[in-house]
């Protein structure tokens, strides 16, 4: 009741736009799929794919088995044949190489030749994604709707399109139709299919984020673009900087005169960042930054991913001052929690941080639809008569927040922030007794930070006695995992954080008291979340299972290390 | 609002007696009062270092960021808020040192900023190092065999990459830097007034004596000749010119947006809902 289809070829041969265009139309005709992509970080050339599951309901993860493979070039075939199922099928073009003599699953689709004949080699994946949908049993109106809207104005490109797509459908007719068993299509409604960076993107500026300042950095330079691209009908500024330093100091300015404003890196970009981030703890100046993270150190694997910089995260910037830590886990999740990111920012005038990873920003999936009313624009200004005259931006107030007032918002009144310690009014001091208060009315706002945050998610058995814990983009993959373990017969649930710091203790000190067994999944080598709680709670949070080979999870790897123990 | 100098001039400077930076912070408070700017309507961004304490001792906005940062948060500044007027003061290390890289690439933005560089040729506020203007020769307790690399030339750097604005003063010529920095405020687009300033306490090369000795004003005929400009930024030595050297403006950062047309960004309203429409595009 679930196809897996894994496209494979060299950098460049367009395995993205084949499956944007099949999931997307998938998605219209009902189904629910999640589409991840796994490439090279180079622009030609080497290995790249992407994988499309589809599955009942929206599925969380891809899986290691293939039962369509599209082999773009023979190298795909061979790093692939032993994933595909026996009753799989390989599209793959006989011009280019042949498939070996032992092998019965072949469709050979002359994708370069029937590209040409309708019009340009370059619609060789337009022939691909026609052979696909007739294994699947579809017609094609709905990819015939998607080539008309995406080349909408240019004309004849959709007819060739249109042309290469019948031509590769009917190539692939004469071998096999309808021979692969779909779930049934969701019938509730519209979904929408969407990567992690487009949905943070979209968060974004949907929470009246106006600036937005990077440097392109892989994989978070997806959010840069979906901005970008909406800068000339939306009030949103983006600028590349000359470098990260110059990004986040930029986005300092623009959210001290007054706008919501966000940078997006991964992690040797929010390196050159930390100093800035200490200013804005200490300017108390708004401001949310993603971080996309991806294996280090330094270069380390760009276009792969990991969990590995949530201690560097928490600990970022020198000298104390309080922060927040968020970070992406479901697509559904992540689109209210960067809109919560942005009201906490502007609340507690202190830097916010939202963890991304490759693996989070690159996977499409199919969504319903977000609920825009859900979003929030607090921006707490203080307005005529909420603050004292002369303004002082630094006022002390009980829970350490100060009235603040932008510049120009007030006849007269001017505001002033400083990187050195200061005084209410904003001034340079040495003195200790300032000091100790400035520093106590910082921290303060961490008693009201603690508040704000999310329980973990409690997910699976409500009497566990195996308890998965994981934080991120590992949501899906640890669901999974805690449905094929029930379906052992595992008491199992999972215990997941989207809100990290300051560390929502409650549910997992009650959860951790009750289970037998306990697992803390990182993708990371050194145990981060775990070693977090254990800091913070003094309580361990059993075996870990870490990967760090700068591969996302698949879900049979999480089940089989806890079969193994039970 | 009197537009009076006195008016702008706050706080207790820190400061050494005789330090050029009286001068030009007296020249920015009678230019600010001539221009007759109101003080919420202004925002003096600097850095770190004895000229970027300017913010605490002149009554504006103000954003004393990071060392060698103070351009970005000016940029970003503007961004948000375009009817703000924005100056950014720093030394010669804060700006052509450590900033390097934003002088460089906001000269090719051109923001609407006015950038006035305290330069004293070298860093007081670390007690006496050499800076990216010391002269060579100049012996110091870590140069301690004397400067043996060229100055940076901001000047020539400026007009090379592009700079619609070009100017420089000198502390001691009080009356010229503050008709130069109301010119600079003045101008659309980014605009470098390097103001040269005796460091009284650790430069004793380029004392203000040095300084009297050389500077003299050029005839300057067309302000829109580029190579004469740059002729006059290559000067120094027994004669230092002052003045603008060159004024010709070109599209701004703030011009090339279209999201800035209108009201400043900081206080548009918006309701998220307005914007649900966005998502149609992944259906």
């Amino acid at each position: 009741m679930e196809v897996n289809i894994l496209i494979g070829g060299a950098a460049g041969q367009g395995m993205e736009t084949i499956m944007n265009l099949l999931g997307k139309a998938l998605v219209r005709e009902g189904l629910g799929l999640i589409s991840a992509k796994d490439y090279m970080s180079r622009v030609r050339g080497g290995h790249n794919f992407s994988k499309l599951r589809i599955a009942p309901g929206s599925p969380w993860s891809t899986v290691e088995s293939v039962d369509i493979l599209v082999a773009l070039n023979e190298e795909t075939y061979h790093l692939h044949r032993d994933n595909l199922t026996p009753s799989g099928r390989v599209i793959y073009d006989p011009q280019q190489f042949s498939l070996p003599d032992n092998e019965n699953r072949g469709v050979p689709v002359e994708l370069q030749k029937l590209a040409e004949e309708a019009g340009g080699k370059v619609m060789a994946n337009t022939v691909a994604v026609g052979a696909l949908l007739v294994l699947m049993g579809f017609k094609t109106p709905t990819v015939e709707e998607l080539l008309k809207d995406t080349f909408a104005g240019k004309e004849g490109i959709a007819e060739k399109n249109i042309t290469a797509l019948k031509a590769g459908y009917d190539a692939a007719a004469r071998f096999c139709s309808a021979c692969f068993d779909l779930p049934p299509k969701n019938e509730d409604g519209k979904k929408l299919f969407i990567d992690g960076n487009q949905v943070l993107g979209m968060a974004a500026l949907a929470s009246g984020c106006r600036f937005l300042s990077a440097y392109p950095m892989t994989p978070s330079t997806g959010i840069m673009n979906y901005l970008a691209g909406k800068s000339l009908d939306y009030p949103v500024v983006v600028e590349q900087a000359e470098d990260e330093i110059a990004a986040v100091n930029m986005a300092l300015g623009a959210s001290y005169t007054g706008v919501r404003a966000m940078t997006c890196t991964s992690g040797g970009g929010f390196s050159l960042m930390v100093e800035g981030i200490s200013l804005a703890g200490m300017t108390e100046t708004p401001i949310v930054v993603v971080v996309a993270m991806r294996p280090g150190p330094a270069t380390g694997l760009p276009t792969r991913t990991e969990q590995g910089d949530l201690e560097f995260i928490l600990h970022s910037g020198h000298g104390e001052f309080p922060r927040a830590v968020l970070s992406a886990t479901s697509h559904e999740d992540a689109f209210y929690r960067l809109n919560k990111a942005f009201e906490l920012a502007d609340r507690y005038q202190t830097p916010i941080f939202f963890l991304s990873d490759q693996n989070f920003a690159d996977t499409h999936r199919s969504v319903e639809p977000y609920d825009f009313s859900r979003l929030g624009y607090n921006r707490h200004l203080a307005e005529e008569g909420g603050f004292d005259k002369p303004y002082r931006r630094y006022q002390f107030t009980d829970n350490g927040i100060s009235p603040r007032v932008l510049p120009g918002q007030f006849e007269n009144e001017v505001v002033l922030v400083d990187s050195d310690e200061h005084d209410e009014n904003g001034n340079i001091i040495e003195d200790a007794t300032t000091r100790r208060s400035m520093a106590e009315k910082r921290m303060r706002k961490l008693d009201g930070l603690t508040e704000e945050m999310d329980e973990p998610d409690l997910y699976g058995d409500p009497h566990p006695e195996v308890l998965l814990i994981g934080w991120g983009s590992t949501y899906g993959v640890i669901r999974e995992a805690v449905d094929a373990l029930a379906a052992l017969g595992a008491k199992t649930a999972m215990l997941h954080f989207s809100d990290l710091w300051p560390l929502p203790q409650k549910r997992l000190r009650s959860l951790l008291a009750k289970v037998e067994k306990s697992y803390c999944i990182e993708n990371n080598a050194g145990g981060q979340l775990s070693a977090l709680i254990r800091r913070e709670t003094g309580l361990s949070t059993g075996e870990s299972i870490l990967k760090y080979d700068g591969r996302p999870f698949l879900p049979h790897e999480i089940v089989e290390e806890v079969q193994d123990d039970l | 609002m009197t537009c009076k100098a006195e008016y702008y001039i706050v706080g207790e400077t820190a400061w050494c007696p005789g330090c050029g930076n009286f001068a030009i912070r007296e020249a920015l408070a009678e230019a600010l009062a001539e221009l007759c700017l109101e003080p919420h309507g202004v925002l003096l961004v600097s850095g770190i270092g004895q000229a970027a304490k300017i913010p605490h001792y002149i009554k504006a906005n103000g954003f004393n960021g990071l060392h060698g940062r103070a351009l970005p948060p000016a940029v970003g500044a503007r961004a948000a808020n375009h009817n703000l007027k924005v100056i950014v003061e720093s030394g010669d290390g804060d700006s052509y040192g450590e900033g390097g890289n934003h002088f460089i690439h906001n000269i090719r933005r051109n923001p609407d900023i006015a950038h006035f560089v305290h330069n004293n040729q070298v860093y007081g506020l670390t007690k006496g190092q050499a800076s990216p203007t010391s002269d060579p020769g100049m012996v110091t307790g870590v140069q301690v065999d004397g400067v043996t690399v060229p100055p940076l030339n901001p000047l020539s750097l400026a007009l090379v990459m592009g700079a619609g604005f070009v100017a420089r003063c000198f502390s001691g010529e009080k009356e010229h830097l503050k008709e130069t920095m109301e010119e600079a405020i003045n101008f659309s687009g980014y605009a470098l007034v390097d103001i040269l300033q005796p460091c009284v306490s650790f430069n004793k090369v380029n004392t203000r004596g040095w300084y009297k000795k050389r500077v003299y004003f050029p005839e300057i005929k067309d302000l829109r000749d580029w190579s004469a400009a740059m002729d006059l930024s290559r000067q120094w030595g027994d004669q230092i010119p002052l003045g603008i050297f060159y004024n010709n403006p070109h599209r701004t950062f703030e011009e090339s947006r279209s999201a800035l047309e209108g009201e400043p960004l900081s206080f548009r309203p918006f309701d998220p809902e307005e914007v649900s429409d966005l998502q149609e595009e992944f259906l």
